[in-house]
């Protein structure tokens, strides 16, 4: 058999531990991609009563496979309540009926400030254009709190951000709250080498768990930003068997 | 008696009419077109008339450009796009689309760009006869920069400053739909995102639907047009393809897959296009 714990690829240390994150969630706005894979397994692991709304207009979708777009079928087949699009932002979003908004990002910086609009690729080429905001600016802002999950590397964990496309924590602490954002913002970053938290006082995100066997010199190393470590660097418990199974029975199917 | 292009009036039942007549009747050069529908029921063999038909200049509206706006961007028609998010669900990027703002091929391409809480109320805002909309958005961001549809206003009641978007009011809009009855009476159900709102903010309306039937049989979520308010119906089964309509067909993700290396390359789309599209009638296949 190959689904032993220690068999777990990076990509797969990180969605198990993302879908661990939602453990304390009753309601969560996903995003494509990473974000959907894990709040699908979080659904099948250890939260089976996790709401998961879709920015499509599904609310309470159960997918029995991990949908390509947030507007296939399977998710308004499967949903508690189908909404139109300006009653999802509107009445569930920005109200603050959410409690967590679950991102993926091209890049982020030391605030977990989220770019996805454009990057530049130096004086001789244009710009880098890529999708655009879709629901994340007020996803970061009006969700009870935000997760956010990202392949590690200096590509994406920049020390500057091209765009500013949904705000984290600005420039640090108390920005959201001069901004008048009602949510708590980022709280972690689970990447393929382990999490970064923000610092209780400054907001800036720290390293704060390594998966087995990772570095904190290897994390070093993928940041664009001088990472600081947290007093305590803990390990993230290794995949059990079970998640392990469903998550490559969500992927497979 | 063929009503000719005219907005509808209260009392009126929608024309049913065949795809090219409606387009060429309905879609000018240099309107600003909404060909809304979010990843469900996009009409793209709609979107495909347009393409055979060469009409250009357009300002294309549309929460998610998706495929249906890469070809019509790559096919040169496109001065100016409105959107939220540019890209190839569960796929990737869109290559015409990134093409011409990267390049400017065939053509450069002028965007206003918003999130999707933005151009969702830019609609409401337009199908309810305000010039503009109030949203808790945009606040720390650098998408209120340089446009010219995003601002702010102070609450007059509890002096809180909020984004205001400037309402969408399309000379077209376009949309399938399931069913539509003869007297042009749509039925929609299953994800309908931001349609009632498109089509109520336009000018003129177009729908094409799966297949006009004898009576229209209430749904559970449906959402339902009166003729009055819709311009033209044409028949069109299938006509969402490669996106779907529920009910009647399953997304074709296998295409949106297919489409990337496709549309990478600007011959091997130029190509795609003649075959798919320019020498063909009706709704392209792969």
């Amino acid at each position: 058999m190959t689904d032993a714990p220690e068999s777990a690829s990076p990509d797969e240390l990180m969605t198990v531990n993302a879908a661990r994150a939602l453990a304390g969630a009753r309601t969560c706005f996903v995003g494509i991609g990473l974000p959907s894979a894990a709040a699908n397994l979080a659904r099948r692991t250890i939260r089976p009563d996790l709401v998961l709304i879709y920015e499509s207009g599904a609310v309470g979708a159960k997918p029995a496979r991990l949908p390509l777009s947030i507007g296939d079928g399977e998710l308004a087949e499967t949903a508690d309540a189908v909404v139109s699009v300006p009653e999802m932002f509107n009445y569930w979003l920005q109200a603050g009926r959410i409690d967590v908004g679950f991102l993926g990002a091209a890049q982020i910086d030391r605030y977990a400030n989220i770019n996805t609009t454009t990057v530049g690729r130096g004086p001789d080429r244009p710009a880098s254009r890529l999708p655009g905001a879709g629901g994340a600016p007020e996803i970061a802002a009006g969700c009870g709190e935000v997760l956010i999950v990202l392949r590690h590397s200096t590509r994406n964990f920049v020390d500057r951000l091209h765009f500013v496309t949904s705000v984290g924590h600005g420039t640090g602490r108390g920005d959201r709250e001069r901004l008048g954002l009602r949510g708590r913002g980022p709280v972690a970053v689970i990447t393929d080498l382990g999490v970064l938290r923000p610092d209780p006082e400054t907001a800036e995100f720290v390293l704060t768990e390594l998966h087995p066997g990772v570095t904190a010199e290897q994390a070093r190393a993928a940041t664009g930003w001088p990472l600081r470590t947290a007093a305590h660097v803990g390990t993230t418990a290794p995949p059990t068997a079970a998640e392990l199974t469903a998550l490559r029975a969500l992927t497979n199917a | 008696m063929i009503r000719r292009g005219a907005k509808a009036r209260a009392g009126d039942v929608a024309d049913i009419r065949p795809l090219p007549e409606a387009v060429a009747d309905l879609v000018r050069d240099g309107d600003t077109v909404a060909m809304e529908g979010f990843t469900h029921l996009i009409p793209f063999a709609a979107a495909h008339e347009v393409i055979r038909q060469g009409v250009t200049d357009l300002t294309l509206a549309r929460m998610t450009p998706d495929v249906i706006y890469d070809q019509l961007i790559g096919a040169g028609l496109v001065k100016k796009l409105i959107f939220s998010w540019g890209g190839n669900p569960g796929v990737g990027s869109l290559h015409r689309f990134r093409d011409a703002v990267e390049n400017g091929w065939p053509r450069p391409l002028e965007l206003d760009e918003h999130s999707h809480a933005g151009m969702a109320n830019r609609y409401v805002a337009g199908a309810s006869g305000l010039p503009f909309a109030v949203l808790r958005g945009y606040r720390g961001t650098d998408l209120a920069c340089g446009s010219g549809t995003i601002s702010t206003v102070t609450c007059p009641f509890t002096g809180e400053e909020l984004a205001a978007v400037a309402a969408l009011n399309p000379d077209v809009t376009v949309i399938h739909a399931q069913q539509a009855d003869r007297d042009g009476n749509v039925l929609m159900w299953g994800l309908t995102g931001v349609q009632k709102e498109a089509v109520l903010a336009a000018g003129r309306v177009l729908v094409t639907v799966e297949e006009i039937v004898d009576e229209l049989v209430p749904r559970p979520g449906g959402v339902v047009l009166p003729g009055w308010a819709v311009t033209a119906v044409a028949e069109v089964p299938g006509g969402a393809h490669p996106s779907y309509a529920a009910g009647y067909s399953v997304r074709d993700n296998d295409y949106y897959q297919a489409w990337d290396p496709i549309s990478r390359d600007r011959e091997r789309f130029t190509a795609w296009l003649r075959r798919n599209v320019l020498d063909r009638e009706g709704a392209a296949t792969r």
